[in-house]
């Protein structure tokens, strides 16, 4: 189904796009298992509509929301960032989306609200890689407040001019483009204001692999492997990798949100 | 007379159909890169493939001798140098990929991986452990040797667990497939311990 009514973004790339089918047929989305083809293979099983969206935790306007609803309040554009997964390979992706920031300053959290945290539907039946015990379900991220509101910040919707494919976390889906890839939580039906730090799933998973922050850096290297460089997916065969870029390359507007912050140790 | 060199010949026909069929995941490898068959991220798709199809050999090869005692057979053993070779064959495409495709012959990018990436450093290390193993593989070499021979080849074992060390440091959280190579692995490695304490016993 093609979105109409959307705008172009300031925040958009201007670099070739990764090819369609590889954007969604190659994802990671255990909900439907650990191969990057099962969630394109079993994804259908999912129902997206109609889909509520539960606020909850220090805010104003807690409640159990209809999307549709939401996505009336809201106006969409299309923003084509790079998508940098922790496992060193990147994609260029036209998403489509509005800005959480938005969304964030309808509910009018309060002054206790210092992080957003995040929750994927928990339903093994529509998902069925919830049936093994790899991480602990339901899938849980989170943002610290400001790290929210940047205007980076996008709840998407669709792709490539259309609603989103639901291997790729339709029907709402958080984009951080600055962070690594699994930071950006799929078909949410949960968003908490909270006053503590959200306990994350890969940080819970493993602590020394996987930090709350999460932001792309080339000088922080996995446990088990380099993240200075990444390869470009739907390059060629000889194409050499790209060198990664501190923060994805969006430091110019992400910079300032860690600023005296040791890198290193909050990764 | 007339029947064992007919069973010579059976045997050379035998290698023949072994040794073409050792060829075919490499065929097959090769036919899907020619084909665009290898999906989003190609030099993934190569990795793995050919580290698959070297622990697979390597563990084949270890299977020679429990093969040999366990039927008192000795066709086996005849087939465990091929086997060791297509080892070091597919070890050989792996890091290739590596290194051309991966890494771009880039020595100073390789520098910077290498302390930064515990799997890799393993991988390696294992891999110039396998290259005294392949040189060393001749009968004439085997002859030469005598005794040592069988102790340098031993290291094949420490070889083949380190591989799959590799395996699981650069799985991140499925670790299905690497603990199926270890469980094998484990049960080869069992089978020589005890067949070994019985003949120490004798």
């Amino acid at each position: 189904n093609k979105i109409e009514n959307y705008v172009t973004s300031q925040f958009s790339l201007k670099e070739k796009l990764t090819p369609y089918e590889y954007v969604t047929g190659y994802n990671n989305f255990y909900e439907f298992g650990t191969a990057k083809s099962d969630p394109a293979l079993r994804a259908h099983l999912l129902k997206t509509k109609p889909w509520s969206l539960t606020i909850e935790g220090e805010v104003a306007k807690p409640g159990v929301y209809n999307l549709e609803d939401i996505l009336k309040q809201q106006q969409l554009e299309e923003r084509i960032y790079r998508l940098r997964c922790v496992e060193a390979w990147s994609m260029v992706v036209p998403w489509i989306g509005f800005s959480l920031a938005e969304l964030i300053r309808q509910m009018e959290p309060t002054s206790k609200a210092k992080y957003v945290e995040f929750t994927t539907l928990y339903d093994p039946k529509q998902m069925p890689g919830q049936k093994s015990r790899i991480l602990k379900w339901p899938y849980v991220e989170g943002l610290r407040m400001d790290e929210a509101m940047n205007p980076l910040s996008l709840m998407a919707t669709g792709l490539y001019g259309e609603e989103m494919p639901n291997q790729n976390g339709a029907p709402l889906r958080l984009i951080v483009p600055w962070k690594y890839g699994f930071k950006s939580i799929k078909s949410i039906v949960k968003i908490k204001f909270t006053e503590q730090m959200p306990k994350t799933s890969w940080n819970e998973s493993a602590k020394h692999e996987y930090g709350f922050y999460a932001n792309v850096n080339p000088d922080v290297p996995h446990p088990r492997w380099s993240q200075r460089r990444e390869r470009v997916i739907g390059a060629s065969l000889f194409t050499p990798k790209r060198d990664t870029e501190l923060f994805n390359g969006y430091g110019e507007h992400v910079a300032y949100l860690y600023k005296g912050m040791n890198l290193r140790q909050f990764f | 007379m007339l029947r064992k060199k007919a069973s010579k010949q059976q045997i050379r026909l035998l290698k023949t159909i072994v040794f073409n069929t050792c060829l075919i995941p490499f065929l097959l490898i090769i036919w899907d890169g020619f084909n665009d068959l290898l999906g989003a991220d190609p030099i993934k798709t190569l990795h793995v493939r050919t580290g698959d199809w070297a622990l697979r050999f390597l563990l084949i090869t270890l299977l020679m001798s429990p093969l040999q005692r366990a039927f008192n057979v000795s066709l086996p053993i005849r087939f465990r140098r091929m086997f060791g070779l297509f080892a070091f064959f597919y070890a050989s495409l792996h890091l290739a990929v590596w290194l051309v495709l991966d890494q771009s012959l880039r020595v100073d990018h390789m520098l910077e991986d290498i302390p930064e990436s515990p799997y890799i450093m393993l991988g390696l290390l294992a891999y110039l452990m396998l290259i005294p193993l392949a040189i060393t593989s001749t009968k004439g070499m085997m002859r030469r040797l005598g005794k040592r021979w069988v102790e340098l080849h031993r290291s094949l074992y420490l070889i083949a667990v380190m591989g799959v060390v590799h395996f699981f440091w650069l799985t991140k959280l499925d670790d299905t497939e690497p603990f199926i190579y270890a469980v094998l692995l484990a049960v080869l490695l069992l089978f020589r311990y005890l067949t070994n304490k019985k003949i120490n016993k004798l």
